[in-house]
């Protein structure tokens, strides 16, 4: 059995502070994107016209049902293609938005489900108008609903950026890879990357829990 | 420089049963270790919830690749010994399989009502057997679409394995886009084969799914 | 002129007809309660006076203005007709006052500062004015029904339907939520209700409406329709709800 050394890794601990960045960095985007991939996904598929809801059905059920790492291979090689040269970092912040939005709609689309018709129909009798009844009345109830998925995808998109490293994007695997070709010591990488993973995770989840206790006070029923 | 051909697709083939060997090895070992980590979670000894729930939380806060890498590459540089790299790929997906079943399996039993508990406990059988015969049939139905959608999750994962160079689907895809200068086709080729084998899976789950919503 | 017209409304679910040629009129200050077994389509007439659900063919006017489900003044014409629903259907996430300013504010009927005023004036009606900063979930099923009330009436309207308004609620709540209605209905405020409460029916509605089938199988005041029943359903259905 070898003997823990984790002191080589302390020279490289800037590289590290930078994947962590880049990957913090790269989570962030692919959400934001993803983000507004997935409201527009959900208003075709709730209210859009027909012929553009099997295309976004399409989008979702092909994300879901193949792994992102393939997903981040075809964005990543399609754009030389067309003759465009995408640095790594770009061309996986489109496949991880891609991907994020594709769960994201199917949770805001089960979310605004999830409020029932007669919420919907006691707001126009009060005779305000549909937007007002949709902003007023079905958003709020329909955003915590969603909050808890919408957050654990938010992590789970945390973690697949790690894929990224596939395609040489520099975020926090692939300076791992970097320290371990040049220090080999594997095991004390490996593990030291995993916590820092662990660390990263928690802290969203406290931060999230703590918004999401500050944004949605109404009690709900017992 | 050739073009996509039989030889390539013959490669798919065996590299997709390397894929469906390595769901079934992940199934075979991380099911016990999951269900184990599910009785755990729901225990009465308040300890033994505490200690899984942090081991659970811990584990799906670590990317499944670090988990690869770490078993391929860190312990067996740290043990100085050569583990084969089925070995090393199939530990990583039994501990991620186990983590992922054993948070939907907790679901599933605490999803059945507490008094079912009492009234199996009422009839004066062991704690085993009230969870045997009375809690467990009732959370197997309340657990199984997630559980099949985890199923879907693993297929995918096992895509990672990939990256230690085991040669499953996806490494064969690597192999034959390197050898090709086709990286688009070959894995355009290699998603549609992944689809074909999930989009079922994710069909039958949502279907179960709406079926369990209406018998509640 | 009437302030509801019904005339000769037919409503069909798929191939089901559930109201066939139903007319009825309301006049200012009446209230009308219609009673019938379930399925006798009461609540789907309810609902279609307030465009709930559009109807097949017949006319229904509301003082005057012909409603329809599309129509474009549906916001104003709703404005003038308050509802409340079995289920209470209050907005969870929003505490009473807001629950009942969130209309009138909207339509800019009342600016901000006004809306508390009214908020209050309102629960003051309903007795729940200490209840005005909870949330909805805080409150009993009866609280949650005056609260309801309250609502419609910060819109001020003409005319108020009740679909079943105690269905919902356990036997000791119920008499909290018909005190409030006959209150209103004291103060002259013009009301349709569907209910199975043939006490309340007897002694507040000045008109009975029977409906069996999808029909308005006979109407008239409750001193004529309870004691001297024209039809052996109305008959068997009174029966049926002695005890009551």
């Amino acid at each position: 059995m070898g003997n823990l050394n984790f002191r080589p890794l302390w020279r490289y601990e800037d590289a590290f502070i930078e994947g962590i960045l880049n990957t913090l960095w790269l989570t962030v985007i692919a959400a934001g994107i993803g983000l507004i991939i997935a409201i527009a996904c959900a208003a075709i598929l709730r209210s859009g016209p027909k012929l553009l809801r099997y295309p976004v059905l399409g989008y979702i059920e092909l994300i879901r049902n193949t792994p992102p790492i393939i997903q981040i291979f075809i964005v990543f090689f399609v754009f030389p293609g067309f003759g465009i040269r995408l640095p790594p970092f770009t061309a996986a912040s489109i496949a991880l938005a891609l991907y994020f939005g594709a769960y994201a709609a199917e949770i805001i689309r089960s979310g605004l489900d999830s409020i029932p018709r007669s919420q919907v129909e006691a707001g126009h009798c009060l005779g305000i108008s549909g937007f007002q009844v949709f902003m007023h009345v079905v958003l709020p109830p329909a955003l915590r609903n969603i909050y808890p998925s919408i957050t654990s995808q938010f992590v789970l998109l945390l973690l697949g950026t790690s894929i990224a490293s596939q395609i040489s994007a520099e975020e926090l695997f692939h300076t791992a890879g970097v320290v371990e070709s040049r220090t080999f010591r594997s095991f004390e990488i490996y593990a030291l990357i995993a916590g820092i993973y662990v660390c990263l995770v928690m802290a969203f989840r406290v931060f999230f829990a703590a918004l999401g206790r500050l944004a949605f006070r109404w009690p709900t029923r017992r | 420089m050739r073009s996509l051909s039989t030889i390539d697709l013959i490669a798919f083939a065996t590299g997709l049963q390397y894929t469906l060997l390595l769901v079934l090895m992940a199934l075979a070992f991380g099911a016990p270790f999951g269900l184990f980590l599910a009785l755990l979670r729901t225990a009465n000894m308040a300890v033994l919830r505490w200690a899984s729930a942090l081991f659970l939380q811990v584990v799906q806060a670590v990317p499944l690749l670090a988990l690869l890498m770490f078993f391929y590459f860190g312990l067996p540089v740290f043990l100085g010994i050569q583990i084969p790299a089925l070995a090393a790929v199939t530990v990583a997906f039994t501990i991620y399989t186990a983590v992922f079943l054993g948070e939907i399996w907790r679901g599933g039993i605490e999803a059945v009502k507490q008094t079912q508990w009492e009234a199996a406990a009422s009839l004066g059988i062991s704690r085993w057997q009230q969870f045997r015969y009375v809690i467990a049939p009732q959370a197997f139905k309340i657990a199984l679409p997630a559980t099949v959608g985890f199923l879907v999750q693993l297929i995918k994962g096992t895509s990672l394995a990939a990256v230690v160079g085991f040669i499953e689907l996806t490494r064969a895809g690597q192999l034959a886009s390197a050898a090709t200068f086709q990286p688009l086709l070959v894995y355009s080729v290699v998603a549609a084969i992944y689809f074909a084998i999930c989009f079922p899976l994710t069909l039958w789950s949502r279907n179960l799914e709406t079926r369990l919503n209406g018998s509640r | 002129m009437a302030l509801v017209e019904i005339n000769n409304v037919h409503k069909s679910f798929g191939a089901v007809e559930v109201l066939k040629d139903v007319s009825l009129s309301v006049e200012e200050g009446e209230i009308v309660t219609i009673i019938g077994r379930s399925g006798s389509g009461k609540s789907t007439l309810l609902r279609c006076i307030n465009a709930l659900e559009p109807i097949n063919s017949g006319r229904i006017t509301i003082e005057g203005q012909q409603v329809a489900a599309g129509m474009r003044n549906l916001k104003e014409l709703r404005q003038r007709v308050g509802i409340v629903f079995q289920a209470f259907n209050l907005f969870p996430h929003l505490k009473v006052e807001r629950n009942i300013t969130l209309a009138p504010t909207l339509t800019g009927r009342v600016s901000k500062r006004e809306a508390r005023a009214l908020a209050l004036e309102c629960l003051t009606k309903v007795g729940l004015a200490e209840k005005i900063d909870a949330f909805p979930e805080q409150l009993s099923g009866g609280q949650q029904q005056r609260v309801a009330i309250a609502r419609c009436l910060a819109m001020r309207p003409h005319l108020m339907l009740f679909d079943e308004v105690t269905s919902a609620l356990d036997p000791e709540l119920v008499g909290e939520v018909l005190k409030v209605m006959e209150d209103m209905a004291r103060q002259g405020m013009t009301m349709i209700l569907v209910t199975h409460e043939m006490n309340f029916a007897r002694n507040v509605a000045s008109k009975i409406v029977f409906m069996h089938q999808g029909r308005v199988w006979e109407e008239g005041p409750p001193s004529k329709l309870f004691t001297n029943p024209q039809t052996p359903e109305l008959k068997a259905f009174i029966g049926s709800t002695r005890h009551n």
